[in-house]
């Protein structure tokens, strides 16, 4: 039986907490994704408002108006149907799902977790694994990982390649965009960019057991010289990733703290999509890729 | 001897579980003492308990559901008190453990055990009365549906004081949901529970649908009947095609816990996404089985209320079978987030939006049913114009969430949360209260207090948007849903408004009892003397009230759309009898105990399996066998009656 210790989390420091509750969800996009997907949500909110308005108010004028008690109003008491207005209704909703439509097809094309973004600079490949309650983010290319922290240059695009050690969660950062599940056996997809330096709070948003409210992570972008610096601090972490290190912190329980080894064994991502399921069977290709 | 069942399973000290298990208990005792002392045990079980009237089963599943509706709004109160206290450093009152059993609880209880229930149980009681039948088509097996679900009721109780409930949400994904994440006995009472009560609603479904398509009365075609039984059509067809998906896959999470299957496990070749896929394959038609009937009340009241025939009658009916077809179509939609590609997501995106066409259709029918209308605004009537006002931004913010890119954003957040309390208490609970007062009288002889049901409607209008408009705000800004605490001290002002949102809605509940209280006691002022308190215009109008066993002495022929209506502005509400119809002697089916022995039994193999107690198990499916065969060897089941019983007992009207 899991069982977890609650305790309470280092008082955060972030800036992020600080400011009022509206400047860090997914209306304040710090990236590329989330910034598109802001736009979206507010156009179709529109297109919709531009029909539920008057419909609402419709309702309470017709209702208000022909009370019981109106003498001015004209009573059509038989008036039950109508060529005209049959063609109308039928006709509203399906011009705004036509538009609809058209927004979700072509989202869901450009929009895709799994199309790389357009960027001059080659992507960072970050392999990351949801655990019982932590983050490991796994830097392959640079052989550096961390815990519940996800370091990343500013401006350039993210690829992510993501599993879970044990259940479903959901690998969510609102200002960034896209959320996307970790799932044991099975990797996805997903790309992401910041376009400024700050810290973003990220966290699972699939429920994962009872430690589920503690896997937050923090997004933190730099400057390219300050992810450089970044980078070579954590290589000089005495820490490696390697198979005893990852059992003990595939323990379930919730990370006291940020953490990163200076070295990571080398397949290690591979290793856990491996054990994950245990037996050599192949992993499920449902959803994949 | 007991399987797995030991002290251990008792809260003794946990006060929270005790607290509540020791108030059930008593109350449960005070209404044995009550019923014992008054005498009332065998009229209980004689017109009750073993009744196979379906107007006294609908009554008793609305009972049912009423009573579960306290049960699961007070898990209500539960999260929304812990989340409005748990910010920054603060854990809050409730541990993860207990928190996350109560949201599990809080999902499938409203889900099934109030929703279902209610909308069941409205079914049951005005469908046969709207369609001049006498009964349902298998009255005994109705009996068996009802004491099914109460059999899956009490176990999701019980499981308050033995043991656990499931901590893993509502729909108990895997492999959360497996032994090597869930070892405990929560995710068994879950399955269980749901098992059997799914297989009550399985039988309910086939029942109704037999029902409305092979016992309407003469000259009822499709095209004459009323608006509400259309949708009991289409919402029990729902139920026929889509409980057998729970069934099963249920039945493969069982066999993976008790048997070591690998269905979907994460070894051995198990894949959780299938589970996901079929429990989305029966869980979005479920929302339609639940909004279809709600939305044939709707029809009905504003109807009725406007003293109009319902506007666009076809379109109606046209929009609610298309709801019907396409609600198959759209499962994938609750996991865009699981990377099935862009074609998949923006297929089933552009279906979802598509299901927004005969909805939105049903919202101009209404309101051009209002246009022109000379509006009563009884209780009834409010519901249906709140629901109106309250349903299109619910609808909006769903098409919202069927666009892919969008869900990418808001999928699992407290948007999402907000968005379907919105359709649901929109929509199915203001439905279902505005069924129950509507009918009330019909059940009952006498209508609900007005002023009291309309302070209920006040209440949970108000409560509704004070609750979950700071939902929506706090999913935007990226709040997700199930947290038990979150570090975020600018979110908790949203969650005190939420909170103080569900008090009202409290206050909506408790004057639903007081209402029901103060109606009982003034049903003398509150008489409905002739049976159509309303002007009503389908034939449940006719009968009077409540109606005798066999509804309709005489049945009607019917010639058109609302039947009654005519009849009363042709002939003073006299039907047409049927041809043939009182030359012959009525048989009314007896009251049976099948159903109560049966759900008991599966009662007792549940917990027993639930406690690997497997000789009690085998005893229990063993005596439900036997209660069968001996039910299949009587011979009889009905009661004749003669005209003359028939017109001394079913007084002026046929």
């Amino acid at each position: 039986m899991p069982s977890v210790s609650v305790d309470i989390r280092e008082p955060h420091e972030d800036s992020a907490l600080q400011t009022p509750a509206w400047q860090h969800g997914v209306l304040d996009p710090q990236g590329p994704i989330a910034a598109a997907e802001r736009t979206i949500l507010l156009n179709a909110t529109v297109i919709m408002l531009a029909v539920v308005v008057p419909v609402i108010l419709m309702t309470l004028a017709f209702a208000w108006w022909f009370r019981a008690g109106n003498k001015w109003a004209r009573r059509l008491p038989e008036w039950a149907w109508s060529g005209p207005v049959e063609v109308t209704v039928w006709a509203i909703p399906t011009l705004v799902v036509l538009f609809l439509g058209g927004i979700a097809w072509i989202g869901a094309h450009d929009l895709d977790p799994a199309r790389p973004l357009a960027s001059k600079a080659a992507p960072l490949e970050v392999q990351v694994v949801s655990l019982d309650w932590k983050w490991l983010f796994i830097y392959p290319a640079q052989g550096v990982a961390s815990v519940n922290r996800l370091v990343v240059p500013a401006g350039t695009p993210l690829r992510l390649q993501l599993t879970s050690a044990s259940v479903m969660n959901s690998f969510f950062v609102p200002q960034l965009g896209s959320q996307i599940y970790t799932m044991p056996g099975m990797t996805t997809t997903l790309h992401l960019q910041a376009d400024r330096p700050g810290s973003y709070a990220g966290l699972s948003a699939q429920f994962s057991g009872d430690g589920f409210s503690d896997m937050r992570f923090d997004a933190v972008a730099l400057p390219a010289a300050a992810f450089a610096q970044w980078l070579a601090s954590a290589r000089a972490d005495p820490d490696t990733l390697d198979a005893p290190a990852y059992t003990a912190l595939a323990r379930p329980g919730v990370a006291a703290s940020a953490a990163t080894f200076g070295h990571v064994a080398p397949g290690m991502f591979k290793a856990i999509l491996a054990t994950s399921v245990k037996q050599a069977t192949p992993a499920p290709s449902m959803a994949m890729e | 001897m007991f399987g797995r069942l030991t002290w251990d399973a008792f809260p003794v000290h946990d006060p929270i579980p005790l607290f509540a298990a020791g108030f059930v208990l008593l109350v449960l005792a005070g209404v044995l003492l009550l019923v014992t002392v008054k005498g009332w045990w065998p009229t209980l079980w004689r017109d009750w308990i073993t009744s196979v009237d379906h107007k006294r089963v609908g009554v008793m599943y609305v009972l049912l559901a009423l009573v579960m509706l306290v049960r699961g709004f007070i898990d209500a109160l539960m999260m929304r008190s812990q989340l409005a206290l748990a910010a920054g450093h603060a854990p809050g009152y409730l541990p993860p453990a207990h928190y996350d059993q109560i949201f599990s609880a809080h999902g499938t209880i409203m889900i099934f055990f109030v929703g279902m229930t209610f909308m069941v149980g409205l079914m049951n009681f005005a469908v046969p009365l709207q369609i001049g039948a006498r009964d349902v088509a298998f009255p005994v097996l109705n009996s068996v549906s009802f004491w099914l679900t109460a059999a899956g009721v009490l176990l999701v109780n019980v499981s308050l004081v033995v043991g656990e409930f499931a901590r893993t949400g509502w729909l108990a994904y895997p492999p959360l949901s497996e032994l090597a994440f869930s070892p405990g006995v929560g995710v068994d009472y879950y399955l269980w529970a749901l098992q059997i009560s799914g297989v009550g609603t399985l039988l309910s479904g086939i029942n109704l649908t037999t029902t409305i398509l092979k016992m309407r009365t003469p000259g009822m075609g499709y095209s004459r009947m009323p608006i509400f039984t259309w949708t009991a059509l289409a919402s029990n067809l729902l139920i026929i095609a889509a409980f057998p998906i729970l069934t099963a896959t249920l039945g493969m999470l069982l066999l993976d816990r008790y048997l070591g299957f690998h269905f979907f496990t994460n070894e051995a070749g198990g894949n959780a996404m299938m589970y996901v896929n079929l429990i989305w394959a029966w869980g979005h038609p479920e929302v339609y089985i639940l909004i279809l009937p709600a939305f044939g009340i709707f029809s009905e009241v504003i109807a009725t209320f406007s003293g109009k025939p319902l506007f666009g009658y076809r379109s109606m009916a046209i929009a609610t079978m298309a709801i019907c077809m396409l609600s198959f179509m759209v499962w994938l939609h609750h996991f865009f987030t699981m990377g099935a590609g862009a074609d998949v997501n923006g297929f089933f995106g552009i279906a979802t939006t598509i299901i927004a066409v005969p909805t939105g259709v049903k919202i101009f029918n209404w309101l051009f049913t209002l246009y022109g209308g000379t509006l009563r605004f009884e209780t009834p009537l409010l519901w249906a114009i709140g629901f109106i006002v309250t349903f299109v931004v619910g609808g909006a913010s769903g098409v919202l969430l069927a666009i892919p890119p969008a869900d990418f954003q808001l999928h699992n957040s407290l948007f999402l949360v907000a968005h379907f309390h919105n359709v649901i208490i929109g929509g199915v609970v203001f439905g279902a209260f505005a069924g129950y007062t509507y009918w009330f009288p019909k059940a009952f002889g006498f209508r609900l207090h007005d002023g009291l049901g309309k302070a209920v409607f006040w209440c949970w209008f108000i409560g509704f948007w004070l609750a979950f408009l700071p939902l929506y705000a706090l999913g935007l800004m990226g709040a997700t849903r199930r947290m038990q605490h979150y570090p975020e001290t600018g979110w908790q002002p949203f969650m005190v408004v939420a909170l103080v949102g569900a008090l009202v809605i409290l206050a909506g509940i408790v004057l639903t009892g007081v209402q029901l209280v103060v109606s009982v006691r003034a049903r003398e002022r509150l008489r409905d003397a002739n049976g159509d308190p309303w002007d009503g215009r389908t034939l449940e109008w006719a009968t009077r009230s409540p109606p005798p066993a066999w509804n309709f002495g005489v049945l009607p022929q019917v010639s058109g759309l609302d039947e009654f209506w005519e009849a009363k502005r042709c002939n003073g509400g006299a039907l047409v009898a049927a041809r043939g119809e009182g030359a012959r002697p009525l048989q009314v089916p007896r009251p049976s105990a099948l159903g109560v022995v049966l759900a008991f039994f599966a009662f007792v193999a549940g917990f027993a399996l639930v406690w690997h107690i497997l000789w009690l198990a085998g005893l229990a499916l063993s005596c439900i066998v036997v209660a069968c065969l001996l039910r299949a060897w009587q011979t009889e089941h009905e009661v004749e009656l003669n005209a003359a019983d028939i017109a001394g007992r079913d007084g002026a009207r046929p």
